[in-house]
């Protein structure tokens, strides 16, 4: 087939040209939290790429980042270092990278219908380790599950694989802005999740038939590493070359899910206007940059000031939480400063002090 | 998550639930009482399991 027949055939089998790529930050730019975080053996979302979520248990310890390792073309890479080795899993014993989506951005799919679409993954991806790995896509909704492998073949190099999903015609994702799909990589898995009969379609959740029984043990060695780019997830049979966006663009969408003011690293960055309601009482409002996905938690790290007082303080209250929305919320702090009808809130001299908004899935 | 206390905080002047404030992996937060929330979800099914009271607020 001609290069011009295989791009009329590759445009005809996608549903889009442009904003293809389901996964957000695939390309590993954006890290709010922070860039990299040690000693990491539960699940949570780490000071590494936004968006990205490890899910752990009884696995080693690892140190996860954003990396600079990245093959030709990406910045980034998400990457796993074992820091403390199990070489013998116990039966629970489990190690994904994973992001989960929200029902209303997967319509598209037309999952649980009769014309249900098949959908294709693809990624690069590097590690010492060679050796069959488990891919899956977990459906919340409706608590169905289709795993798939991939093999790495060749130890220390950037391998592209793309792994594509039959449509599912049971089981519709819910039009909202919960979770309704979860994209998985296993990276070691016990004999609660590869005793059974491997994954061969869309099926109801049976934790023994999630992953291969020839999965890899990444947790076997402090010698191993993993490290993850380029992240896909498109309508269609194909892979398509990947979805490349703006930095901006992905920082926005990752906001609408966890947002940390940023202020000033050199110190007295400005995080909001306040105005005092009580003897020792502030409150102001911070707008978000984008909607966030549903009302946030609210938390706060290091020592602030107000401007009138230059009083430190580490001592940020979310106040009674009333006008916790989707598009702004109250800080409420308390500070001996003086009398004063509005100041403003800033980090103190170090530079360190942050709001957090965390609406993560 | 490990969730080490979580009480009700009223809401500024009035007496109705506002929110709880909670410390989650050593961190304290302030939460909003709102399924899909995931500290909330995850509150609510360690409360559901016994394994957590939240306090009434002050």
């Amino acid at each position: 087939m001609s290069k011009a027949a295989e791009l009329a055939a590759l445009i005809g089998s996608q549903s889009a040209l442009s904003n293809r790529n389901l996964i957000i930050n695939g390309a590993m730019q954006v890290a709010q939290r922070g860039t990299s975080e040690t000693s990491v053996t539960s699940s949570q979302y780490a000071d590494a790429p936004d968006r990205f979520k490890v899910a752990m248990t009884t696995a080693g310890t690892w140190t996860v980042s954003q990396s600079t390792t990245s093959p030709e073309g990406f910045s980034n890479s998400y990457k796993f270092d074992c820091t403390a080795a199990n070489g013998s899993l116990s039966s629970d014993s489990n190690i994904q990278l994973l992001q989960r989506i929200e029902g209303q951005n997967l319509q598209q799919l037309a999952k649980g219908t009769s014309g249900a679409k098949s959908v294709t993954v693809s990624f690069y991806v590097r590690t010492n380790k060679t050796g069959t790995y488990t891919l899956e896509l977990f459906d919340r909704d409706n608590t169905r599950t289709f795993s798939k492998t991939y093999t790495v073949s060749s130890a220390d190099t950037w391998e592209f694989k793309s792994v594509t999903f039959a449509g599912d015609t049971s089981g519709a994702l819910d039009n909202d802005n919960a979770v309704s799909l979860d994209v998985s990589w296993f990276l070691a898995a016990g004999t609660d999740f590869t005793s059974g009969t491997f994954s061969s379609g869309w099926a109801s959740k049976t934790d023994a038939n999630r992953v291969s029984s020839s999965q890899v043990n990444l947790a076997d060695s402090t010698s191993n590493e993993w490290l993850i780019t380029g992240v896909q997830l498109e309508v269609g049979e194909q892979a398509t070359p990947f979805e490349h966006r703006s930095f901006g663009d992905e920082l926005r969408r990752c906001q609408r899910y966890y947002f940390r003011t940023t202020g000033s690293s050199t110190g007295y960055g400005n995080l909001a206007t306040v105005s005092r309601i009580g003897n020792t009482l502030y409150r102001g409002v911070v707008e978000f940059p984008v909607t966030m996905r549903s009302r946030p938690s609210f938390s706060s790290s290091g020592s602030f000031q107000t401007l009138d007082s230059g009083f430190t303080f580490s001592s940020m209250s979310g106040g009674d939480g009333a006008s916790f929305d989707s598009h702004g919320v109250q800080v409420t702090m308390t500070s001996n400063g003086s009398a004063g009808q509005s100041t403003l809130l800033r980090q103190a001299a170090d530079g360190q002090a942050a709001l957090i908004y965390d609406a993560e899935l | 998550m490990n969730i080490t206390s979580a009480q009700y905080v009223t809401v500024f002047g009035g007496s109705d639930n506002a929110c709880i404030k909670t410390t989650i992996d050593g961190v304290e937060m302030w939460v909003p009482i709102e399924a899909g929330n995931r500290h909330y979800d995850e509150i609510m099914k360690q409360v559901a399991a016994g394994d957590l009271t939240i306090a009434d607020a002050d």
